[in-house]
């Protein structure tokens, strides 16, 4: 199975396979001639042509254009969209919405390393893959409201810390505290938490897939030229599974940018984000461009993360061909981890 | 050994040098205690413990979040009393299931297209294939509503089905290709020295051999379908309410504990789905 694999890799693309096995060329040509990879290929590309690039050109078009009062637009010309963006209430947004979506980020790496490196080492793999998979399906709407039933006025907690309350007074006789509830909902601090609550799979599966498929005897080599455990960590194990972190942080980092639910449903005004005023903007003030306006924000940050994602997979692959090349013996690993990172 | 903040209880008596060897192994499993461990099952108690409260207060008698008592009554009105939910499950289920249907088919051929032949346009495909993926879902709803606005299509259920349709693709483009890797471009060539035509190899040869890629393609985009509500509620019309828009108004407007009961249901359901796949989520962690 390996070995099939590592073969396949150095194989040169299939149309040039095709002249080198066929020593005939008439053959190959009859081939070439009937290459059915467009007719395979293009229904879908119709199909996103109409569905997502056309939408897309269409807002990237409004927000070049002048609002019209009743929604919709008045086909001139005009910067006012992002003249009207550039304000400081909107840069206050956009600077919460970044906030925001890079301290969740933060946390949420932070957590789903450990338990990638756990889940790829242990023994019951599939286990712990339902175990995350099942939070992960589950509806995110629900999910939500489960945290606005634990942290609600009269949530979980509230009704625990009362609870206790009650029991003190009751130890202690009547000291005549009373427990009031806190305010733990609409706030900045239950965005972060429950979007951390949201993507934390979304981070731990690509982290556990690149750990799973990394190569521990380099582990080991570390450890036995004289590095520590943590340095082994840091200067192995995170540069090896680089393509799998990036991408953990990219679909953390993008949804969470582009949030709507969970600023709108446990979020309150210190938390009202970049989704809810796009969403704002093209239902209920209806000034189209600047709904289009913002949209290009999200659009541009999104599109960059996806770059730096596909640089990283790139220089990888790049380095991971160099490595097969100069140390045959090794290609069983490379060839799996370039595959992924294909 | 060096001091190891990674195993917080150390064995102090001597040990011999092939016994330390194997304990500095990172095969060795029995750690007494990791801190990646720990890590895990923290953040696998956090994962559930907001699933384990829905489901306990699915049994509560009271219809605010006090415990008053074991009661199965949001079940009873779950079933007996819930009309517009059962009607926007079955709008969920038709869309769910035309939506990804459609979208399995186009995926499929796409991906055999991509992977194994050159034809023209072929990195426009394989670039517009993967953006719906990474853009934020409110940017493609938003762009969605004035594009049909534009155009003026009536939002409703072929909306929504449109909609669903695009986001579902790029999923089944990236699971049916991730199979067709495995395979060598040689069976369609020996399937064509064997006589047979486009066709027939498609149907007899590459289908067959990518069916495992096609069908968890398919339920991915089904439960991606099921559990959509931003882009939904933005193309979607009167009387076309699917069943997380529904779930939304129940959260927002009038909070029942029948959604709790309906939750408790869905969220078996997900057990029961990921234990039947559980082969599969290897390359479903992967394709992620």
């Amino acid at each position: 199975m390996k070995k099939d694999k590592s073969e396949k890799s150095e194989r040169p693309p299939a149309a040039q396979s095709k002249q080198l096995k066929y020593a005939s060329m008439a053959l190959s040509a009859k081939y070439k001639q009937k290459n059915p990879g467009g007719f395979y290929a293009w229904p879908m590309g119709l199909w996103f042509t109409i569905f997502f690039i056309v939408p897309l050109a269409i807002i990237v078009a409004y927000s070049f254009m002048k609002r019209d009062v009743y929604g919709g637009v008045i086909h001139q010309f005009s910067l006012s969209a992002y003249k009207q963006m550039f304000t400081p209430a909107y840069g206050m947004i956009f600077l919460r919405t970044l906030w925001i979506s890079l301290i969740s980020t933060i946390v949420t790496i932070a957590i789903s390393l450990p338990c990638g490196y756990a889940m790829a080492r242990s023994k019951h793999q599939t286990l712990f893959l339902i175990l995350i998979i099942v939070p992960f399906w589950t509806n995110s709407l629900i999910r939500i409201f489960a945290w606005m039933n634990i942290l609600g006025d009269n949530g979980l907690i509230n009704q625990a810390f009362a609870g206790i309350a009650n029991l003190w007074n009751k130890i202690i006789g009547n000291s005549g505290y009373v427990y009031s509830p806190k305010k733990f909902m609409y706030t900045q601090g239950t965005v972060i938490l429950v979007s951390i609550y949201m993507y934390l799979p979304y981070a731990i599966l690509p982290i556990f897939t690149a750990v799973d498929r990394f190569d521990f005897s380099l582990l080991e080599a570390a450890r036995d030229l004289g590095a520590t455990k943590p340095q082994s960590m840091f200067k192995i194990l995170i540069p090896g599974i680089k393509s799998g972190l990036v991408s953990a942080i990219i679909f953390t980092f993008i949804p969470i940018f582009g949030a709507y639910t969970v600023p709108l449903l446990v979020g309150g005004k210190d938390s009202y984000m970049l989704g809810n005023i796009i969403v704002d903007q093209v239902q209920k003030v209806r000034n189209w461009p600047l709904a289009a306006a913002f949209s290009m924000v999200l659009t541009v940050v999104s599109t960059a993360g996806v770059m730096w994602m596909l640089m990283s997979n790139k220089n990888e692959a790049t380095l991971k061909k160099v490595s097969t090349k100069e140390d045959t013996s090794a290609s069983n690993v490379s060839t799996d981890s370039s595959e992924g990172a294909k | 050994m060096k001091s190891n903040p990674f195993l917080v209880f150390k064995h102090n008596k001597r040990v011999s040098e092939p016994a330390k060897h194997a304990k500095r192994s990172w095969k060795k499993r029995n750690t007494p205690f990791s801190l990646s461990k720990t890590v895990l099952i923290l953040t696998l108690l956090f994962l559930f413990v907001p699933l384990f409260v829905i489901i306990a207060y699915s049994f509560n008698s009271s219809k605010d979040t006090s415990f008053t008592g074991f009661s199965m009554i949001w079940y009873k009105k779950l079933f007996f009393d819930s009309t517009p939910l059962w009607t926007s499950l079955f709008n969920s289920l038709f869309i769910a299931i035309t939506a990804s249907l459609v979208a399995t088919i186009l995926g499929t051929l796409a991906a055999i297209g991509v992977s194994w032949y050159k034809f023209a346009g072929k990195t426009y495909i394989q670039t517009i294939s993967f953006l719906p993926m990474v853009l934020p879902e409110v940017i493609m709803g938003v762009s969605m509503l004035i594009f049909f606005s534009g155009i003026k299509l009536p939002l409703g259920l072929f909306t929504i089905f449109a909609a669903h349709t695009t986001f579902c693709l790029p999923f089944v483009f990236l699971m049916v290709s991730a199979r067709i890797d495995e395979f060598d471009y040689s069976i369609i060539e020996a399937s064509h020295d064997l006589g047979a035509n486009e066709v027939q190899t498609l149907f007899r040869v590459i289908i067959p051999a990518i069916m495992p890629g096609i069908m968890s393609g398919f339920m991915m985009s089904i439960t991606m379908s099921l559990e959509d509500y931003v882009i939904t509620s933005l193309v979607s019309g009167p009387g076309s309410t699917t069943l997380p828009l529904y779930v939304y108004s129940m959260i927002r407007f009038g909070v029942s504990p029948v959604i709790n009961s309906l939750s408790c249901i869905m969220i078996l359901a997900t057990c029961l789905l990921a234990f039947f796949l559980r082969k599969g989520l290897k390359g479903f962690a992967a394709a992620k």
